[in-house]
């Protein structure tokens, strides 16, 4: 496979120094991977700090900036970052009013954030932790490593950062982060596998005509495989599998997101199904983001998240925020 | 009786053995996983090497306690903290002595392993790293050949398994065919601790 790298061994280290150059509101260290909005720390402000396998691009280190994240912590490609990184990004953003940990439902994040936050309290910064676990393609949880983070991560960061702007304290911007959490749903579908820069080949072997059901965002196989579907079918069965799990009384936010190697033509094309499905089933869309956010290196496909909101909710999704890759309002 | 320095061949000897095996590490893992577990053990028993030779701890105990602390800073997923727990555990229970017995180092390794399974949840069938390293740790008490052969006997049975803990539950009866890659890693360790108490 052509990848468009000098030697896997850096491209991580690679896309940080790249993204030091492209965005100087950041403070980027390479060599700690640690990616910091460089007005850190915000006097007064609760701290919003996440992390996670490189890969997702932009998350994590492009939902850094003033409105959502203050810093990111960049693991190796698909696997989580080190509790040093963490403690390190915590020190240099708290305020004194406390920070706040966005982690995803994988077992190494949670293990590695889980060990970083009795260190960061060792030093005396108040944490709190929210965990992300949105994915209704993970059925079975009690046998399982429960439901996976993906696509309500953009929303949970992106809320929790408004009411942290907004200069709200620590329990109250994890309370929130904690409700948008049990309000999000996702579901995902793959039509190619990803490729990894340390392999070279595919992950997963995925034939010409088939497309895997409920994949994740790390290249792991899904739960199930069909024949290709067209992009109204695949609609039908995304939001259906959400609805399943979640009735919405509220309206919702509803995210159409991009695996990496899916054209944004076939991503709006797939959202005027996605919303045809949720028109038919009499769900109210209050706004609506489709583009490549929580992605998975090269993978094609799509993910569908849908976030019910009241007001409040609301008011904090359209709040400014200005960072690489969301960016409104300010 | 084992000083430091045997405890430092061992680590030396893993990383040697994890370099040979990282390509089969992460085939298993790209069947049930995320393609990675070999490179990842790879770095961190590098990182390993290199602090062990550059700070010379002097006890057993210690040599444990600083390979744990380096695999957590520096492998990240699961296995660090996993990997870094197991050692650090371990260390911790052999105390500051400068030699211990191979009985102090079954107990030790006991603790060790406990420390992982509380950690990360898993019990014995939940194809994980802990189905190489329990059965290990009680053979132990019959020579390191026959802890050896448990856990590679350990790691070999993981195949029937449904995965239950990780990123290969997420594959449901999918997971079911496949060998556990950290069970194998696992499983390398062990053969090093071996490797190294054979000379």
């Amino acid at each position: 496979m052509k990848m468009l790298i000098n030697v896997p061994e850096t491209v991580v280290a690679d896309a940080l120094r790249g993204m030091a150059a492209a965005h100087p509101d950041l403070a980027v260290d390479v060599e700690n991977r640690v990616i910091v909005r460089r007005d850190a720390p915000v006097a007064g402000q609760v701290a919003l700090v996440s992390g996670g396998g490189s890969g997702h691009e932009p998350l994590h280190g492009g939902f850094v900036g003033p409105g959502m994240l203050s810093a990111a912590c960049p693991g190796e490609v698909f696997t989580s970052p080190v509790p040093d990184q963490m403690v390190r990004a915590a020190a240099a953003v708290d305020s004194g009013a406390g920070v706040l940990f966005v982690v995803k439902n994988y077992t190494g994040d949670v293990l590695n954030f889980d060990m970083a936050a009795e260190l960061a309290e060792d030093e005396g910064v108040q944490v709190a932790k929210v965990l992300v676990n949105d994915d209704v393609a993970v059925t079975d949880s009690l046998f399982t490593a429960g439901r996976r983070g993906t696509g309500a991560t953009l929303f949970v960061e992106k809320l929790a950062g408004a009411a942290a702007a907004e200069g709200r304290p620590l329990e109250q911007v994890e309370s929130i982060a904690r409700r948008v959490n049990e309000n999000s749903r996702s579901f995902g579908v793959a039509l190619s596998a990803v490729t990894t820069p340390a392999k070279g080949s595919p992950t997963f072997d995925l034939p010409e005509g088939e497309l895997e059901l409920g994949i994740g965002i790390h290249g792991e196989p899904g739960r199930e495989r069909r024949p290709m579907m067209t992009s109204g079918e695949i609609a039908d069965f995304a939001v259906n599998a959400i609805l399943e799990d979640m009735s919405p009384h509220n309206p919702v936010l509803v995210l159409v997101n991009g695996m990496g190697a899916t054209p944004l033509l076939e991503l709006y094309g797939f959202n005027a199904e996605v919303q045809r499905v949720l028109a038919e089933r009499g769900v109210a869309v209050v706004r609506t983001l489709v583009g490549n956010y929580v992605t998975s290196l090269d993978m094609a496909g799509a993910s569908v998240t849908l976030c019910q909101v009241d007001e409040e909710m609301l008011r904090l999704w359209d709040a400014p925020v200005r960072t690489p890759a969301l960016r409104w309002g300010m | 009786m084992l000083d430091a320095d045997f405890f430092r061949r061992w680590m030396t000897a893993t990383a040697a053995s994890v370099d040979r095996e990282a390509d089969r590490l992460t085939a298993l893992d790209s069947a049930i996983g995320d393609a990675d577990h070999g490179s990842n053990m790879q770095r961190g028993f590098a990182a390993v090497r290199t602090t062990l030779a550059d700070e010379a701890p002097d006890t057993p105990g210690a040599v444990l306690m600083l390979s744990g602390r380096q695999l957590i800073s520096t492998v990240g997923g699961a296995s660090g903290p996993l990997y870094g727990t197991l050692l650090r555990r371990t260390g911790k229970a052999l105390g500051e002595a400068a030699e211990v017995g191979e009985e102090q180092l079954a107990e030790a390794l006991r603790a060790g392993v406990q420390g992982v399974m509380k950690l990360g949840g898993a019990a014995l069938g939940d194809k994980t790293m802990v189905d190489a390293l329990l059965p290990a740790v009680e053979a132990l008490g019959s020579g390191f050949g026959a802890a050896r052969e448990a856990a590679e006997k350990g790691a070999k049975d993981t195949v029937p398994l449904l995965a239950r803990k990780g990123r290969a539950s997420y594959l449901g009866e999918r997971s079911i065919g496949h060998q556990d890659p950290g069970a194998t890693s696992s499983a390398l360790l062990i053969a090093a601790l071996a490797e190294t108490a054979e000379g």
